[in-house]
């Protein structure tokens, strides 16, 4: 193992970095996506369900598949993962936010609104909060599926950690496997347990 | 008028009329209640107030300006709104639901700690409970915030959705007591929203009964009681109420018999003996020309006398017992039960005589009043009973100066 780090230390950071770039910049285009969409499908009487099922045909793509669909629009590169990796992300997070915001009481809307709030201040003091815990629940989904999926980009050239297990795939070099998959298990298990403490702190305290 | 509501109709897209021709106006102070069955349209028309609906046609008025001129948001700011299920914010402590109203009215953070403050003490709670959070609360403490947010940005107009509906009956009579000290001692105005009549009757100054989206009657408790408007009201209210009421609610004149026999006192026994003859009645009341209560004759004290031409004024008792016309039975009823008499006169407030009330017509009203609430029947102990019969002896029988 110290040979292993001795020998590949720089690159596997590098490539740590390269994994967290995409999955990271992925991820966050899902949220600035998905939470808003999700809060506007709460508003429409109608669409809501075509959209969610939408998201989640898009799910059902097979990864390879979708993955190989990006390279006649975006060519290779990090930019065509990124998009694919934010296809995946969209579904759990658009779920969460409208089953969320769906999931504030009526009553907390009546009283908001008979006391005098605007719509805007309704969503900002008293939806959006208390919708948050599910909201965080589906980000942080989401960001493990990104993470584990963002193995598969090494294959149209955006790097990351999937460089290091398909080398090894081609190689047979059981320790560059090795060597790629812990670190991307350690990284998603890191990022959920992080997201999870963000999850506790947005939940409202006596909801908890 | 505080606020006035003429011919308002709510009538959905299905064709469905919620609210038919409603018409009321409320003055400042005034309690009102709400009552009906469920799709009476009591909710759709305190609904429409604070424009969380649109009423199809007619106008409301606050303070002589139309509300669907308003700015919908300014208009509810103005106005305090209390719901069923509470409705504090969750995740915000109760500080911050109490200044929730006046933070929108963008008033200073001190103001607004000041104003908090002033509201927990009002709701009767303690002043740390200002940093719990609701679920930390009971049921009866958060609709006891519940309801002084609604006045702490100093609101005039209060609504209250059956605000109580879902607590216990003795959390429930606490709060009745908050509110109704709120109306008399601050001089809000209530529009309340029940389908509970005992909460009708004990908070409103005016109860708006509605069926199918009509007022079927809109008048003060004790009008209702007294003369409900249809059997929907009758039904309403509940027979058994409406007996068990009516000892609060009947006045002495309701129950007197009016024209009793009387007779001068310069009349002499032979004329005593003949209308006593006549009328078939053993005792006379006595009475001056202008019809004021002297006292009473009866067969006994005549038939002592042996002189037929004594004036009945020689021998009148004076000492008599006598009622107010406009007194109520329930105030009265013990007094004139434990007199013993079968017949107790009546007199306006001048002592002129006006009627009789006998003893049978009290005990039948005092019989269905208790048969009507079995478990009202708790008779107070002889010796305190002997207390109410002394006082009530002293208080309006005795002497009456000639």
């Amino acid at each position: 193992m110290m040979h292993f780090l001795a020998t590949y230390g720089t690159q596997l950071i590098a490539k740590t970095g390269q994994h967290l770039y995409i999955s990271a910049a992925a991820l966050a285009l899902g949220v600035i996506v998905a939470v808003p969409l999700g809060i506007l499908l709460t508003r429409m009487k109608h669409g809501a369900n075509f959209v969610i099922t939408l998201a989640g045909v898009l799910q059902t793509i097979p990864a390879m598949a979708l993955l190989a669909m990006m390279i006649p629009i975006f060519g290779i590169g990090s930019t065509p993962a990124i998009v694919a990796l934010f296809i995946y992300s969209l579904l759990p997070i658009l779920r969460n936010t409208y089953l969320g915001m769906q999931g504030v009481s009526p009553t907390v809307r009546d009283a908001a609104k008979g006391m005098g709030m605007t719509w805007w201040q309704m969503m900002i003091q008293a939806e959006i909060p208390l919708a948050a815990p599910v909201i965080m629940a589906g980000i942080r989904l989401s960001a493990t599926y990104v993470i584990a999926w963002a193995t598969l980009a090494s294959y149209i050239g955006a790097g990351g950690l999937g460089d290091f297990i398909f080398n090894g795939l081609n190689l047979y070099r059981s320790d560059l496997i090795l060597g790629g998959s812990i670190p991307v298990i350690l990284l998603a298990l890191l990022v959920d347990y992080l997201l999870g403490k963000v999850e506790v702190a947005v939940t409202p305290r006596q909801l908890r | 008028m505080l606020l006035s509501m003429e011919h308002l109709r709510k009538e959905y897209p299905n064709g469905k009329i919620a609210v038919d021709d409603f018409n009321l106006q409320v003055g400042r102070g005034e309690f009102i209640a709400f009552i009906g069955t469920s799709g009476s349209g009591k909710t759709t028309t305190m609904r429409m107030i604070n424009r969380m609906l649109k009423q199809t046609s007619g106008t409301i008025k606050i303070n002589d300006k139309d509300i669907s001129k308003m700015d919908p948001v300014k208009l509810r700011r103005s106005i305090g709104y209390v719901i069923q299920n509470i409705g504090l914010m969750p995740h915000m402590t109760i500080q911050e639901n109490i200044e929730m109203v006046p933070k929108l009215l963008g008033w200073s953070k001190e103001k607004r700690a000041e104003q908090a403050h002033k509201m927990i003490e009002l709701a009767q709670l303690p002043d740390d409970m200002l940093q719990r959070y609701p679920g930390e609360l009971s049921g009866g403490q958060q609709q006891r915030i519940g309801v002084v947010r609604a006045l702490a940005a100093d609101q005039e107009i209060i609504l209250m959705d059956e605000p109580f509906g879902a607590l216990d009956p003795i959390t429930r009579e606490s709060l009745q007591d908050l509110v109704k000290h709120l109306q008399e001692d601050l001089g809000k105005t209530f529009i309340f929203v029940t389908h509970d009549m005992d909460e009708a009757l004990h908070l409103a100054t005016k109860v708006v009964i509605m069926s199918q989206g009509k007022q079927v009657q809109v008048d003060t408790p004790e009008n209702i009681l007294r003369h409900p408007a249809n059997d929907f009201v009758t039904n309403l209210i509940g027979e058994e109420r409406l007996i068990r009421a009516q000892p609060n609610i009947l006045s002495v004149s309701q129950i007197m018999l009016k024209n009793p026999v009387s007779i001068t006192p310069d009349k002499t026994v032979d004329d005593a003996i003949e209308l006593m003859h006549d009328r078939r009645v053993d005792t006379l009341l006595v009475t001056d020309d202008a019809g004021v209560l002297q006292g009473y004759v009866d067969l006994e004290d005549i038939n002592r006398i042996t002189d037929p031409h004594t004036a009945v004024g020689d021998f009148t008792n004076r000492q008599v017992f006598f009622v107010k016309a406009d007194s109520l039975i329930g105030d009265t009823v013990d007094r004139i039960l434990k007199q013993g008499v079968k017949n107790v006169p009546v007199v306006d407030k001048d002592k002129h005589l006006v009627g009789i009330v006998t003893r049978t017509a009290l005990v039948d009203i005092v019989y269905d009043a208790l048969r009507g609430a079995p478990e009202a029947n708790e008779e107070p102990a002889s010796p305190i009973n002997a207390d109410i019969h002394a006082a009530a002896t002293h208080d309006e029988g005795g002497e009456i100066p000639q």
